[in-house]
């Protein structure tokens, strides 16, 4: 059980109403495991319960039912949420409000600050994490200077300097541009395979959930789909069903399939296809 | 652009005054504001000039930069002036219909102008050679003693940090509201100023109910960071007292210690 990251158990969550209307149920007895060093991407449309499935994690909100594991540490444990935290680290959609000083570097220190870490371990990490990111030259500047995707970067280094297991992303490319987007996926693809962090990592876009290990897709707070992403988008049909899209090759080579070519209709990239072809 | 705004008006040149320990200079400003106010004959003022002199030489910041912070007060420093000149009472060297001139209301006209300007010019030597964070960092720490009687200190310190943070941000957002309001027809420029002050409530609704959609995700943001207030909290970069610090503060103490004393002794009978 050693490589268990996250364990969630029979999870429902209820946001609180006013006035007469029914509680909104976000997330609908959900069970999960996250493995150590997994790269899990989560899909679903606005409004499926991903975003508050991922603050679950965190012990931003508490289940209504059920229970969430961080290595083994129950998320209502109140004395232990601030370690929770630091295994299991949260990134934001929007990078500008999840920035707190007016210097890059820092703001990185804020995370490690807050945990008590001695300033020279502080720098330590802070240095370590802008480099990881791939942000080191711009430690002294403003965060309102640079772009989107930059911020973002430095949002993720932000929570790097903590020494987390484990990075929750929600929707961290949703509000960037297309760069902005490559930048941060070659970031979370060299966090899951140099660092050994599991990802988690919940978003909308199709072609993010490509790399990823293992893709759960939730659909109205229950997950209705888990699979590799060849299994997952070899189902284009249900996929379609749930509102979501396929990635383009993949939806070109199963409409090929369909028109009786020879062509497999678990297909992900373009290099795939062109073999193929 | 509205995005290159600098906050306050640092200069960062690196010389040794940028260098010192904010409390070091925070602590140096507010003996000379104190000192300033007992001094009561001139001939300290020539000291007081040499000192300030002395730190923009050192400060290595442009004099310009210095006399550009009297812009905003050159009217109050005025009025300081006339007020002065006009209503002390005393021997009368010049009569303008009802008003008189005094040769008391010319000194003191001049002394309380020439207190002022150097006020300003003391406090603005702050701001110029001391950059917004490392300013919070210092008061944080200035004010750390007075937490044991109540004061917030790191929670002052942590808001203001904030509040520079998102200045920047609140104002390129402005800027993109009043570009989408005026995109729609609305009308920011004519009117008379009752019209105009109409005209900004699309301008400032949307903006504050943005202020707090910020300010709730920047909450989660900082919990999910582990942020639980000032307790237990340890600092990157840790403010260190060193050789310059000591000498600065030194000096200075004497320095003011001597221009206040000038009130109580008659410095025309030492030199």
């Amino acid at each position: 059980m050693s490589d268990e990251m996250i364990r969630i158990e029979n999870v429902s969550f209820e946001y609180e109403s006013y006035g007469d209307k029914k509680p909104l149920k976000a997330v609908d007895n959900v069970s999960m495991t996250v493995e150590k060093g997994e790269y899990l991407v989560i899909l679903g449309h606005n409004g499926s319960g991903k975003s508050t499935l991922a603050k679950l994690i965190n012990g931003l909100l508490l289940p209504t039912k059920g229970d969430v594991f961080v290595k083994g540490i129950n998320t209502k444990d109140k004395d232990r949420i601030w370690e929770i935290r630091e295994i299991a680290g949260m990134v934001f959609q929007n990078p500008d409000n999840q920035l707190v000083a007016t210097i890059v570097e820092e703001d990185v220190a804020f995370g490690p600050e807050n945990l008590g870490v001695p300033p020279e371990e502080i720098r330590r990490r802070v240095d370590k994490a802008l480099e990881i990111v791939e942000m080191s030259e711009y430690k002294k500047h403003a965060p309102h200077l640079l772009s989107g995707g930059q911020k973002q970067r430095v949002a993720i280094a932000g929570i790097l300097a903590m020494k987390p297991e484990c990075i929750i992303l929600d929707e961290p490319t949703a509000m960037l541009d297309p760069i902005g987007r490559r930048e941060i996926m070659n970031t979370l693809r060299k966090l899951n395979s140099e660092e050994k962090k599991t990802i988690i990592h919940i978003t909308h876009h199709m072609d993010e959930a490509v790399e990823a290990d293992r893709i759960i897709v939730m659909e109205k707070g229950k997950i209705v789909m888990e699979g590799t992403p060849r299994e997952i988008f070899s189902q284009v049909e249900k996929i379609k069903e749930l509102g979501l899209d396929v990635p383009q090759v993949t939806e070109l080579a199963y409409e090929l399939n369909k028109e009786g070519f020879n062509v497999p209709s678990n297909i992900l990239t373009i290099e795939e296809l062109v073999d193929a072809l | 652009m509205i995005k290159n705004i600098t906050i306050g008006q640092y200069f960062p040149t690196n010389s040794v005054i940028h260098r010192l320990d904010p409390r070091i200079k925070i602590i140096i400003t507010f003996m000379f504001i104190v000192s300033l106010f007992f001094v009561t004959s001139f001939y300290p003022y020539f000291l007081i000039l040499a000192f300030i002199a002395l730190t923009i030489k050192l400060s290595r910041v442009p004099f310009k930069f210095v006399l550009k912070g009297l812009k905003p007060l050159l009217l109050i420093i005025t009025i300081t002036f006339l007020i002065n000149i006009f209503m002390t009472k005393g021997e009368v060297v010049l009569s303008i219909g009802p008003l008189n001139i005094t040769k008391e209301g010319i000194r003191q006209a001049v002394f309380m102008a020439l207190r002022l300007i150097f006020l300003v010019m003391g406090t603005s030597l702050l701001t110029l050679t001391t950059s917004p964070i490392s300013l919070t960092d210092g008061i944080e720490k200035l004010l750390s003693p007075l937490k044991r009687i109540g004061v917030p200190a790191h929670e002052i310190a942590m808001m203001m940090t904030i509040a520079l943070r998102f200045i920047p941000t609140l104002l390129e957002e402005t800027d993109k509201i009043m570009k989408a309001q005026m995109a729609r027809g609305a009308d920011f420029e004519s009117g008379n100023i009752i019209n105009r002050a109409k005209n900004l409530v699309p301008l400032l609704v949307p903006l504050f109910i943005n202020a707090f959609r910020r300010a709730d995700e920047l909450a989660i943001a900082m919990e999910a960071r582990c942020y639980r207030g000032g307790e237990n909290r340890t600092r990157m970069k840790e403010l260190k007292l060193n050789r310059n610090d000591i000498i600065a503060i030194s000096f200075s103490l004497i320095f003011f210690i001597f221009i206040a004393s000038t009130r109580y002794i008659n410095i025309r009978s030492i030199i």
